[in-house]
């Protein structure tokens, strides 16, 4: 598209031994150009990661021996273990050899947030406490999320611990991994 | 009736206006992107609502896809004091011009005992192919790496320590080796820390989300 301007030979004759030397505009077409430019905004638009990397605090009770634990009521108790293939499973209170199939259910990231609440409602919050239990194939992901998911529900700290699994509940967690065909 | 003639017009704009425009954006964009260190450890960290800013420096311990952990220290008027106290503590028997080449060294890949040998020859290993530091639950040697730190930290703001002590881990690390580096902080009675998350935003409706709490 880009224009020569040819209207330069008006009326003007410069005899006949002179070549009429065509004047070629200077204006060019920057469409192309703008093309680019853009293309080039829209790619560095889209690559430019704006998320910056945060901190998340982390708390870590001290190991002491038995004497400083503290007496959760089994009432006011839920435990969330984390197992693979980003699975929850969780129970209240504690664990009966006999009730086991009823009491242990399992659950989504994607709906721990509402049962966390729900318990949190139903629960008055001096007896509130949520036991995490990693199993050995959960990941980093799982532990970091729970623990989020802790602040955004808004639980005060002291009312959330990281406890270390039991062998009990690791066979319940691969049992019931094998009966739900997760791999 | 007599016709009106219409002038035609040139549908040629005049762009220069607009691609100066296009070029100030990109240069503006390209400018205002902060470069990222090359990092070398690829690594995705779980995302999190917490909206505090990760320090630059920072004595962070990555855990990479694969579970291996590697230390980078990232405070360099103290690089050089906790390398010669690990050297000391765990007899590693590094020459002065040895450690000085440690010094150099990004981050900190390797077993105590192979520290040595491999700062006595000149093939650097890639990143990728690091054995990382060991931290099974039989040999941990994070703990010795910490306590070095402590040692060189002690006296100084415990609390801006605290601040320092990074845990950077990809998304999919196993939970036993996040279990492994908690248990090498708590030995060393560290037992506040930070994990580097993706900034993510607080869910629409949470509780977190109505009651935001007061910025300590």
């Amino acid at each position: 598209m880009a224009e020569m301007d040819t209207s330069s030979g008006g009326g003007h004759k410069k005899g006949p031994g002179v070549k009429k030397s065509k004047k070629l505009s200077t204006r060019v077409d920057l469409t192309p150009m703008v093309d680019l430019g853009f293309l080039l905004i829209t790619f560095f638009v889209f690559t430019t990661t704006m998320s910056q990397s945060t901190a998340m605090k982390m708390n870590e009770p001290k190991d002491d021996d038995s004497t400083q634990q503290i007496k959760v009521k089994n009432s006011g108790a839920m435990t969330i273990l984390l197992g693979k293939g980003d699975q929850v499973y969780y129970y209240y209170g504690q664990l009966d050899p006999e009730k086991l199939s009823e009491q242990f259910k399992s659950t989504t990231f994607k709906q721990v947030r509402d049962i966390i609440v729900e318990k949190k409602k139903a629960t008055p919050i001096d007896d509130l406490m949520y036991i995490i239990k990693s199993d050995k194939q959960s990941t980093f992901k799982n532990a970091i999320d729970i623990l989020d998911e802790m602040s955004i529900c808004a639980v005060p700290p002291g009312h959330y611990a990281e406890v270390d699994i039991t062998p009990t509940e690791e066979l319940l967690i691969s049992k019931t991994e094998e009966a739900n065909g997760i791999k | 009736m007599p016709k009106v003639k219409i002038p035609r017009k040139s549908t040629t704009i005049d762009m220069t206006a607009m691609c100066d425009v296009a070029f100030l954006l990109l240069s503006f964009f390209i400018l205002a992107t902060k470069q990222k260190p090359p990092e070398v450890l690829s690594v995705t960290p779980p995302a999190s609502v917490s909206s505090k800013a990760a320090p630059d420096k920072s004595i962070l311990i990555t855990m990479t896809k694969d579970g291996k952990a590697f230390l980078m220290l990232g405070d360099e008027t103290k690089k050089a004091e906790i390398l010669s106290n690990i050297n000391a503590t765990k007899g590693l028997n590094l020459s002065s011009t040895e450690l000085k080449k440690w010094e150099k060294a990004p981050f900190v890949g390797l077993p105590l005992n192979q520290i040595k040998s491999s700062l006595q020859t000149a093939v650097e290993i890639p990143a990728n192919k690091l054995p990382g530091i060991p931290v099974d639950s039989t040999n941990n040697e994070m703990i010795d790496w910490l306590k070095s730190v402590t040692n060189v930290y002690a006296g100084t703001d415990q609390r801006k320590l605290q601040e320092m002590l990074l845990v950077k881990g990809d998304q999919s690390t196993l939970y036993p080796v996040f279990k492994n580096i908690k248990k090498a902080f708590k030995k060393n009675e560290i037992y506040k820390f930070r994990i580097v998350t993706n900034g993510e935003a607080v869910p629409v409706g949470s509780e977190l989300y109505l009651n935001p709490p007061k910025a300590d």
